[in-house]
């Protein structure tokens, strides 16, 4: 059956995988999943054609995702009043009649995408569909049935929203729409626990949707910091566990009202099964144990606001010094010396944990720090044989540089032939990586002043924007 | 820290051979309740190294599990299952390796599993 969704019209990239994953969560079959894009709109419009095999599986997306502003099934649609007559009389009246009946309630709403009608304008618009044989009461509280007419006029890209060349009207019933309310409710603003590199609330619950968090499933974090990405987590029911080379971060938290655990107690979710203090690098998992988390959620450290550590220290690792003993009387309390973690070998490590302790069609999650070359030239991101990537999502953090969510799914099981091939793809990952950053750190890059005045009004002019900008903002 | 954090960890100091389990010393176990999720501990009962959790077990005071798992997973067993696994938290203690005796603190029910620089 062949949807409506109207998404709302922010973080684009994420839309349609958000969705495509909470399909897949409830039930729908791979490959069967479709979409189509309304005549005479770009690919940014918030109006896209989703196929999907039930009414129900239309709904559980629509209510457990954050982006979809309204999930419709479609009654008509035309350039003109006219051609929405008849397509709506097209329509079968066996779809129709059952929500028209005498002993329900409905209402109708107009919408309108760049342009506003008065009030006066919108009943006219209601008024034109009398031939639609409405039985039951009109109820504009909460009524039963929800009908939406939506009209978008051609626009050119000033109104903020991308350009159509010609107008275009739906109409359809409402099947389910995102609970927004959600976001005040987790915001950052009101959480007890913070840290500078917390996530989001928005962006966490969309990572907990490309993960398929629910109940029944633990879901790891091995950056945990705060806990604000395992929140969204449990607030979608699933068991969570976190670590983290931190452990002021991890057991004192900022006092014992102030905490990661306080966090979920915030809310009044369940605490994490486990939160650990331990080293990505040198994992202290049991040999046997594999197979055991259903999702990897995490945003590993770019090295840009907040870098990654390991354990050894910065002379150790480098081989100036000899790993030495700590006297016996200095070693409860001890805090081993941490050296430096590059992001590479920070992915690689990650990738190695997941391909180990996810369940096959388990999903990894994760944050990948790009820079936005002007060339704009093809990103290369992180690879593991166990792993397909199914999502690819860019969020524009400045001019310099943006992160992009990926998501992978476990489609081979580990194996010790594995293990070495994916070895292999590292090394070239790292040095290709290492070519294209000057310095090897995303940190200089980001931060590195512009030359001198001259040179950066030349760049400016010649740099190729690649993204489309709405109402002079990235969405 | 719960059992099913415990069951998964080893020593890992470079070298050492019997890893695994931990020994417990539990100082302070609290019980906190957690919802009960027959379809979570089933998936977990599969992963589980069962003589470990009853070791564990034993050290926080908890004696109900049988020492074999059994093959059929009635609702009893499972609750039991469950409080072994979920409910018993160390609060307080340390996680003791079995060859070297090398202590894991638990503080505040976080396991302190980094090594010093001469065990990596």
């Amino acid at each position: 059956m062949w949807f409506l969704c109207v998404f709302y019209h922010r973080l684009l990239d994420f839309r349609k995988p958000e969705v495509e994953a909470l399909a897949e969560l409830f039930g729908e079959e791979d490959e069967s999943l479709q979409w189509r894009l309304p005549e005479h709109h770009h690919n940014d419009t918030p109006f896209h054609f989703v196929r999907l095999s039930s009414e129900e599986i239309a709904q559980n997306i629509a209510k457990r995702s954050i982006l979809v502003k309204g999930m419709y099934e479609l009654w008509g649609e035309g350039t003109c009043y006219e051609e929405l007559k008849d397509s709506i009389e097209t329509f079968p009246d066996s779809r129709k009649l059952p929500f028209l009946a005498s002993d329900s309630t409905f209402r109708i709403s107009v919408e309108t995408f760049g342009k506003a009608l008065t009030f006066d304008e919108q009943k006219e618009r209601i008024h034109s569909l009398t031939y639609i044989p409405f039985e039951g009461k009109v109820n504009l509280k909460n009524p039963d049935h929800n009908f939406f007419l939506m009209e978008m006029d051609e626009s050119e890209e000033s109104n903020g929203l991308p350009p159509i060349v010609q107008r275009r009207i739906f109409f359809g019933r409402e099947v389910g729409f995102a609970d927004r309310k959600l976001l005040p409710t987790f915001q950052l603003k009101s959480r007890t626990y913070l840290g500078p590199t917390a996530m989001d609330a928005e962006m966490a619950f969309l990572m907990a949707n490309q993960a398929k968090a629910a109940s029944g499933k633990l879901v790891y974090d091995p950056f945990v910091g705060t806990g604000s990405i395992l929140v969204s987590a449990a607030r979608f029911g699933a068991m969570t566990m976190g670590a983290d080379i931190d452990i002021r971060v991890v057991r004192d938290g900022r006092g014992p009202d102030c905490n990661v655990w306080s966090n979920f107690k915030q809310y009044g979710l369940p605490a994490p099964v486990a939160l650990l203090r331990m080293d990505n690098n040198v994992p202290p998992w049991r040999s046997g144990l594999k197979e055991i988390f259903d999702a990897i959620i995490c945003d590993p450290p770019y090295g840009v606001r907040a870098g990654g550590r390991k354990s050894g220290g910065r002379k150790i690792l480098r081989g100036t010094v000899d790993p030495y003993t700590v006297p016996e009387d200095k070693r409860s309390g001890h805090i081993p010396s941490t050296g430096a973690y590059s992001l590479v070998e920070c992915v690689h490590d990650l990738l190695h944990l997941a391909a180990r302790m996810l369940v096959m069609k388990g999903r990894l999650v994760f944050f990948f720090p790009v820079l936005r070359d002007e060339s704009g030239s093809e990103v290369k991101f992180p690879e593991h044989p166990c792993f397909k990537l199914v999502a690819v999502s860019e969020q524009i953090l400045s001019s310099r540089y943006s992160r992009v969510l990926l998501t992978m799914v476990k489609v081979e099981p580990y194996s010790e032939e594995i293990e070495e091939a994916a070895r292999l793809m590292h090394l070239e990952f790292r040095e290709n990586h290492l070519k294209w950053l000057e310095e090897g750190n995303i940190h200089s890059s980001v931060f590195k002043p512009s030359t001198d005045a001259s040179q950066i009004h030349t760049e400016s002019k010649s740099f190729k924007d690649p993204k489309p900008k709405y109402r002079g903002k990235y969405v | 820290m719960r059992l099913i954090v415990h069951n998964m960890l080893t020593c890992n100091i470079k070298g050492v051979v019997n890893k695994f389990p931990l020994r417990i010393e539990a100082e302070k176990v609290i019980k906190k309740e957690v919802d009960f999720n027959p379809d979570f501990l089933r998936h977990m009962l599969a992963k589980i190294e069962w003589k470990a959790l009853v070791d564990g077990a034993r050290s926080m005071g908890y004696t109900e599990l049988p020492d074999q798992l059994e093959s059929e997973e009635s609702y009893s067993f499972l609750k039991k299952f469950h409080h072994a696994l979920l409910e018993l938290h160390l609060e307080e203690g340390s996680l003791v390796c079995q060859e070297t005796g090398r202590k894991f603190p638990v503080e505040k029910g976080v396991p302190n599993m980094l090594l010093h620089e001469d065990e990596v």
